[in-house]
């Protein structure tokens, strides 16, 4: 067996800890510009973000595209290395892990993709993409090896006698089954779901929510469910945690945050959201958002929300307001919240 | 009762592929009135979006089979490209999913949405832009005189979006056709879009056709809709008594299977079985029945027609024809 990726850092890690812990994490990407391809600034993808998951729970993370939330998902398992910050997993600092100790610690943490089209390789067949994970960390071979994906394919609700098939034999939502059994290879206790159902038919998205969620209670997974639909974020995840332009505006617990939402932006995203309900609808009070997002490269000062914000003041241009609590685990960063 | 703007009879529209002929739209038959927004909602393959391109004769390399689209009057799947040519843009416009192509990116933006005024109406170049600002500005555009001058690169997706809308409402069409128009586009900007295409429809009286596959976006948008399967309606009525009193078995299945922002308490979802049809080789009898939970043995047998159950919903389902209510657990 491989040593364990990780080592506690001061004291043993136990799962009463957070399995993540993430403070003020960077993750810029450059801008190169001209003949010379000379540096001409920076798009501050993930720009200084704290987010805590704890053992066994789901957290949404929400926000529009280029808010950064893809980003943040693929650093806090180490497909990117962060500009600053520290990411710790289980009790160890995993931030700038190289070698075989970043390898090792793959075998922890696993993704699901978006594209179901796009993230299998269309000459592997069911059974190389599913074994792969099993060959690369050396988790079994021959009969057992061809036993495990059999069993992973089941698992995740596909006949075990497709393993010689292609992907493009397959509908949409039998390829994200094979993604997630890929992703279940190496016995991950933490999974990265990027947008796992916007490519999914509407009426094959609630299968795969559902296996997500028998799977998670199965093998006790923690999940980080990146999605812009907050509905099925709401519906899947014990928290929210809402991106803007880089930063989190505000976390907190599902109903909470769309009973009492305290940050603005979070208000008028949940009053954006249509409800397939058209007495609702014809009831609803909308607060639209004017304007677009800014742009990350140069973001605006103090509150990046504040040139959208209807409750923007002097003082949100010139300081960056911090996550306040808001008592039950409930955070949010703004000078002027809702009540 | 109005007389109808637009009325779609008995529309068949085929593709011919590899493994045969693909029926997109088979048999589809509705009316728009005036001022009316009408939702079409279903998912990807059942023939939606071929119903609007038939619509607008924009359905190549499918083949309309058979069936008419009468428009004052007038069938549009007998007339003449030149004749086709005058009703598109003109008294029927269309704007689709994606503003990033359906835009040219070597044209200023207010030169394009001229075009129209300059090809219908035979106005010069200086008099079409001057009233082509004047629609950019009324969809939203800040400072239009300037935005006119730029390239459509140059805008976000909303504001291509919008420019669309300007391009399809210079001509005051009677009818535009919205397929998808708010996929491609963030929340707050699908909301954005969404309030201007209501905004629109009480301004200037045009009747929309608004397609998507999203529920909650023609709950808000549409008094009546349509919901299509596998290239068939299989449920029509006004958007209050479907939702409330689904009359079709898919479109109760569907309803109760997304998960819903104002949902009280954590239930797992009630997911749909199976998958969407393959279109060249679709199941017997109903399409739907291998999925549907309240099947009887002709299901699979007969096709049912799109039939009267209850005052105000259609529904093609020979079991709700035959008075039973769709209840589950």
């Amino acid at each position: 067996m491989p040593e364990s990726a990780v080592k506690p850092l001061s004291r043993a890690w136990t799962t009463a800890d957070p399995l993540l812990e993430v403070s003020d994490l960077k993750v810029w990407f450059s801008v190169s510009s001209g003949v010379l391809q000379r540096v001409v600034g920076h798009v501050h993808a993930v720009d200084g973000v704290d987010l805590e998951i704890k053992t066994g729970e789901t957290v949404g993370l929400v926000g529009e595209s280029g808010c950064g939330k893809s980003t943040l998902g693929r650093a806090v398992i180490r497909l990117l290395e962060p500009t600053g910050g520290k990411i710790l997993f289980k009790g160890s600092d995993i931030s700038h892990l190289r070698g075989e100790r970043l390898r090792a610690l793959r075998r922890d943490m696993a993704m699901i993709f978006q594209d179901p089209y796009a993230s299998l390789d269309p000459r592997q067949t069911v059974g190389d993409i599913v074994g792969e994970p099993i060959d690369v960390h050396h988790l079994a071979k021959g009969k057992e090896r061809q036993d495990r994906i059999q069993e992973l394919l089941r698992v995740v609700g596909l006949n075990p006698r497709f393993v010689d098939r292609y992907p493009h034999e397959f509908s949409g939502g039998q390829r994200q089954r094979i993604g997630i059994a890929r992703a279940l290879a190496v016995e991950p206790s933490f999974i990265v779901c990027d947008e796992p159902i916007s490519a999914l038919d509407v009426s094959i998205q609630a299968q795969i929510i559902n296996l997500l969620e028998r799977l998670q209670s199965k093998f006790n997974l923690t999940y980080l469910f990146i999605a812009h639909d907050l509905s099925v974020v709401k519906h899947i995840s014990n928290r929210i945690a809402v991106m803007y332009l880089g930063k989190i505006m505000e976390v907190a617990g599902g109903s909470q945050l769309y009973r009492r939402p305290r940050h603005p932006y979070t208000a008028s995203l949940l009053s954006a959201i249509p409800i397939p309900d058209p007495v609702i609808e014809l009831r609803r009070e909308r607060t639209i958002l004017q304007g677009d997002v800014a742009s990350p490269i140069n973001p605006p000062s103090g509150c990046r929300f504040r040139t959208r914000c209807p409750r923007a003041q002097e003082h949100c241009a010139e300081e960056v307001p911090p996550l306040e609590s808001y008592g039950d685990e409930h955070r949010a960063a703004c000078f002027y919240p809702l009540d | 009762m109005t007389q109808p703007l637009l009325e779609v009879q008995d529309l068949h529209t085929v593709f011919s592929t590899k493994e045969g002929w693909v029926k997109a739209v088979d048999g589809v038959s509705f009316e728009l009135h005036p001022g009316e927004t009408l939702g079409i909602v279903g998912e990807s393959g059942c023939g939606k979006s071929v119903t609007a391109l038939s619509i607008m004769r924009l359905q190549r390399p499918g083949l309309i089979k058979s069936g008419r689209v009468m428009f004052k009057g007038e069938d549009l799947t007998k007339a003449t490209e030149a004749e086709m040519r005058e009703v598109r843009g003109r008294e029927i416009a269309m704007i689709f999913q994606d503003p990033m192509t359906s835009l040219n990116p070597v044209f200023r933006t207010g030169w394009q949405v001229a075009e129209p005024l300059r090809l219908h109406h035979g106005w010069n170049a200086k008099k079409s832009l001057t009233s082509a600002i004047n629609m950019l500005g009324k969809v939203g555009i800040p400072s239009a005189v300037d935005r006119a001058e730029d390239y459509p690169h140059q805008f976000s997706g909303g504001m291509r979006q919008r420019v669309m809308i300007a391009m399809g409402l210079t001509t005051t069409p009677e009818v535009l056709i919205a397929d998808e128009p708010t996929t491609a586009l963030d929340v707050t900007i699908q909301a954005q879009i969404l309030d201007l295409l209501r905004h629109v429809n009480q301004e200037f009286g045009t009747a929309t056709i608004l397609i998507t596959h999203n529920l909650g976006v023609v709950a808000g948008m549409c008094k009546r809709i349509i919901v299509m399967y596998a290239g068939r309606i299989v449920e029509a009525g006004p958007t209050t008594d479907v939702f409330a009193h689904p009359k079709h078995p898919y479109t109760w299945a569907l309803l109760r299977s997304i998960p819903r922002l104002d949902a009280e308490r954590h239930e797992p979802l009630k997911p749909i079985d199976g998958l969407p049809p393959n279109l060249v080789d679709l199941p017997s009898g109903c399409a739907f029945h291998p999925r549907c939970a309240f099947k009887i043995e002709k299901c699979s047998r007969d096709v049912p027609a799109l039939q009267r159950v209850g005052d105000t919903q259609l529904s093609a389902c020979w079991v709700t024809q035959a008075g039973t209510e769709l209840k589950g657990a």
